[in-house]
């Protein structure tokens, strides 16, 4: 079985400025909902007041899940813990907390339980953080760096700068709509964005290496010929990567379960923007940025040589 | 031809095998058990193996395995909610002396054990349990090396006849002298530079010298607190018999402390957060007590109170303290039927102990709890209050309260009784605190996390078939699309998972939910390899190159690519693993070893695998891809 018998080229890049566009737009639209929104920091990031109250007999964590929920508490985080009588309740940080807000919910509930009473109460600062952001900003920095160094010394700088371009794209992007639906961002969905990144590094370079032997293999042709057949090359095994990746995350967001909900989604998201990110992103980037043959196979040349 | 030679297979064969092996004992799992041993001139013998038999056996609580160990006993459970239980039981019934503590034993079979093939260890997510992260106070740990520097300056100044007017600490952490005359001045400065190193002195007017303490001092105190508190906190952890516990340092004022399988949170943070110690004062009877309550406590006295908030004299000096006591036990005064704790003394404390005490038969000694808190200040709605530096505001209050105050009847030496003490549990847990020793520094709970045992479970199941739905799928879809090929690429896939698990289990890596999702990235990395490999294979075909040439160009030129775009990703681990901390390293550590075990499963495996059914045949016509 084939998917992809192309016979001719495609000239991806004669559609360069428009797919860069199209990405552009996204980026833009990232942006602003990052600024404007914000990430939907969860309780890891936060801080948030835990409860934990004792019931007289086993009590579903579902059914008070359903009982704050429609009392204004949306995220409301509810489990057994200990027995089945015991159940632990997380708040996100909101105008009342810490005790003042244990003794509200513990009167909703305790309306429908009664006999429930409050165990222990904590609040968690958001110092901590505040400090894993500054701490992610800081890796993401020297990912960046490290990336830039080594793709400089195996190809050229111009691909450095392609592959960062697109990686910082995709891992923006994910951000981008994370913030824009609003959906709880975790230290899970913090290692899925990771994952993205690596990802994405990982699917630019394949495309990269291609060009960069065109370039050695194809005596004629302009650089976005050259670039069209890597990409057209390269292109069943980036569908079929992404494909069969995308089998794996799609069975963890639909079996996952709530706990790994977030980083399927966010590496559902990742693997279709690094995709369009690695082939009409950072290729366009290299060749705008006056990549030539010589670039490449003077420097082959060069190696050659003792 | 394709053919490797054969002590290359026999040496990829030989990898597979060991991971398998060493990837076994995650199948089997861990035992909830309980470990009971002898802690002080108890034995135990089959006798004792017989009366926990039959005290599980009355209570009709299942076990799995009772064992004798090298230490003592284990007894193995099915369930973790009876290995509580059970805990509970055995330590209330089987009589003093035994000691017992929760404890996680590998169910794999004795040969894997043998061959020390040991299961991941499971993170707090799938497992369930209580992350506390911990600040130690810094500014504390300081002004408590500060007080002690000045209390020895003023030895120090005594000893050398170097009258002083005035030596204070004050709020800000200057230690400030003021002297007679100027030649007292220079002399106490010239032996602060001699002794005092720690401390930078600047000269003031009116024969004053002001010091601080000097940053390379500081941060040597720092570290210092830090590592007291890391032991003591692992102590008082081993107190509360928690099994694998997780106790590390995270960043330079914090500390992680995890309990797996830990219900009660609230004594869990009771025993963690206490900077609870013992000193022991001389009661002053010959000042009243009535005058100094009304006017003053005279010079080198204090007035504390006790349990009931009566007001007791004592003088400023203190004996001897907890940092003196060796051992502490809580029993009941079979006399009185009242909660006791025995205390013993090392040397120190029971030379000062024994001088002390003939000297002053008749006279009254006080034994003092001392207690540093510290917690957020907070307004009346509970929101804590940010200084003018944004930070929020500390205070730190100190408990001193007089535990009891008996008259000395005769010399004592090493070791005496405490009572007084409110309850039993009172008592246990003051003799639990005297024997894990003091905190260096107080600390605070600024983050805590807790997981349900049964979230955990679920994670677990989920996380698990969530990987092999999706592993299944994409060997039907290689299968399907690559057909032999895709066969051999998925059983090379399989041999992955299987050598990354050999790996983390070796190396008792923490397996969390981020690593599990690291472990699914991998899967797709390693499939990407492959389909490299199998995409240039077929391109080679389509060039009209014989199915044997193409199985080798394919292999030769797809490999370049694979290590290019696996090292771009090496080193985005490794810079994730150098800075992130918690589940982020977790994370970079299974994607690092992901990729080093996926590049072999890709090139050497499947290559493998396909000269084993290609490689013979001189005319090969076809291969399925």
């Amino acid at each position: 079985m084939e998917f992809f018998r192309i016979k001719r080229d495609l000239p991806f890049m004669r559609y360069a400025r428009t797919t860069v566009f199209a990405s552009l737009v996204l980026f833009a639209v990232a942006v602003a909902a990052l600024i404007t929104r914000g990430l939907n920091l969860n309780v890891d990031f936060t801080g948030g007041t835990v409860i934990e109250l004792q019931f007289k007999a086993a009590t579903p964590p579902s059914a008070i899940r359903r009982l704050l929920i429609t009392h204004h508490y949306r995220h409301a985080r509810v489990e057994n813990y200990g027995t089945a009588s015991k159940v632990l309740i997380r708040l996100p940080t909101r105008a009342t907390k810490g005790k003042a807000l244990a003794v509200r919910v513990l009167r909703l509930v305790s309306a429908h339980y009664p006999g429930a009473s409050l165990r222990s109460v904590e609040y968690v600062g958001p110092e901590v953080g505040s400090e894993l952001a500054d701490q992610g900003a800081l890796a993401l920095l020297f990912v960046a760096l490290g990336i830039t160094i080594y793709l400089t010394l195996r190809f050229e700088w111009r691909f450095a700068v392609g592959a960062i371009v697109a990686t910082i794209h995709d891992v923006v992007i994910v951000l981008g709509i994370f913030a824009l639906f609003h959906i709880s961002f975790s230290l899970t969905v913090l290692a899925a964005v990771l994952a993205v990144l690596g990802y994405s590094v990982n699917d630019t370079v394949v495309v990269f290496d291609r060009i960069r032997e065109n370039f050695r293999r194809m005596r004629t042709g302009t650089t976005s010929e050259v670039i069209d057949s890597a990409i057209t090359r390269t292109l069943s095994r980036t569908v079929m990567t992404h494909l069969l990746t995308q089998m794996m995350v799609l069975s963890m967001l639909f079996l996952g379960g709530p706990v790994l909900f977030g980083f399927a989604l966010a590496m559902t998201i990742g693997i279709v923007v690094g995709t369009y990110g690695s082939v009409l992103v950072a290729s366009p980037i290299v060749m705008w940025l006056g990549l030539k043959r010589e670039d490449l196979v003077a420097r082959k040349a060069a190696t050659e040589r003792p | 031809m394709n053919q490797y030679p054969w002590w290359k297979n026999a040496l990829i064969g030989l990898v597979v095998v060991l991971g398998l092996i060493y990837a076994l004992p995650n199948l089997y799992g861990d035992n909830p058990a309980v470990d009971i041993q002898a802690a002080h001139g108890a034995l135990v013998n089959r006798a004792t193996v017989a009366k926990i038999r039959g005290l599980l056996a009355a209570a009709r609580l299942p076990y799995k395995r009772i064992n004798r160990t090298a230490k003592g006993v284990q007894v193995r459970f099915r369930r973790a909610g009876v290995q509580m239980r059970a805990r509970d039981l055995i330590g209330q019934k089987l009589g003093p002396g035994f000691h017992t503590a929760l404890a996680l034993a590998p169910a794999a079979p004795s040969w894997l054990r043998a061959l020390g093939a040991r299961p991941m260890y499971l993170g707090l997510d799938l497992r369930g349990g209580v992350h506390f992260l911990l600040r130690v106070d810094m500014h504390a740990a300081l002004h408590k090396a500060l007080v002690e520097d000045l209390r020895g300056l003023r030895r120090a100044l005594r000893h050398h006849h170097i009258r002083y007017r005035e030596a204070r600490l004050s709020k800000a952490g200057v230690v400030e002298l003021r002297f007679r005359n100027a030649a007292q001045a220079h002399e106490a400065r010239r032996l602060m530079a001699q002794q005092f190193t720690d401390l930078a002195v600047t000269s003031g007017p009116h024969h004053a010298l002001r010091a601080v303490m000097t940053p390379a001092a500081m941060a040597a105190r720092q570290h210092y607190a830090l590592e007291q508190n890391l032991t003591a906190l692992r102590r008082r952890v081993n107190e509360l018999g928690v099994a694998a516990p997780v106790i590390q340092q995270e960043g330079r004022s914090r500390i992680i402390v995890e309990l797996p399988g830990v219900e009660d949170i609230a004594r869990a943070k009771e025993i963690l957060g206490r900077t609870a110690t013992l000193e022991i004062h001389m009661v002053d009877s010959k000042n009243s007590l009535a005058s100094a309550v009304s006017s003053g406590a005279p010079p080198g006295t204090r007035i504390y109170y006790d349990r009931h908030g009566q007001p007791i004299l004592l003088y400023d000096r203190v004996l001897y303290s907890g940092d003196d006591i060796t051992n502490a036990s809580a029993s009941v005064d079979p006399q009185s039927g009242q909660p006791v704790v025995n205390i013993t003394l090392n040397g120190r404390g029971a030379a000062i102990n024994a001088r002390v005490t003939r000297h002053n038969v008749g006279q009254r000694m006080a034994v003092v709890y001392v207690e540093v808190q510290s917690h957020l200040k907070r307004n009346d709605q509970g929101i804590p209050i940010r200084g003018p530096n944004g930070r929020r505001v500390r205070v730190t209050n100190k408990i001193e309260r007089v535990i009891t105050a008996p008259v000395i009847r005769e010399a004592l030496g090493g070791s005496f009784q405490i009572s007084g003490i409110g309850s039993v549990r009172q008592a246990r847990n003051l003799a639990l605190l005297l024997r894990a020793g003091a905190l260096a520094a107080p600390v605070s709970i600024i983050a805590e996390r807790t997981v349900g045992p049964s979230l955990g479970a679920a994670n677990i199941t989920r996380g698990f078939y969530a990987t092999l739905i999706g592993f299944l799928a994409i060997a039907v879809f290689m299968a399907v699309y690559y057909r032999a090929f895709g066969v051999l690429a998925a059983i090379a896939l399989a041999s992955n998972v299987v050598l990354l698990v050999a790996v983390l289990s070796v190396l008792q890596a923490t397996l969390t939910l981020p690593g599990i999702a690291g472990i699914a990235l991998t899967v797709g990395m390693a499939i990407d390899a492959n389909v490299l490999i199998f995409e240039r294979i077929r391109e080679e075909l389509r060039n009209k190159n014989s199915p044997q040439a193409a199985i080798a160009t394919g292999f030769d030129k797809a490999m370049g690519t694979i290590v290019d775009s696996n090292m771009t990703t090496f080193i985005a681990g490794l810079a994730l693993f150098w800075l992130g901390s918690g589940s982020v390293r977790g994370f970079a550590i299974t994607l690092c070893l992901g990729i080093l075990t996926s590049l072999f499963s890709a090139i050497l495996v499947t290559r493998a695998l396909v000269n084993a059914v290609y490689g013979r045949r001189r005319r090969l016509a076809h291969v399925g891809i």
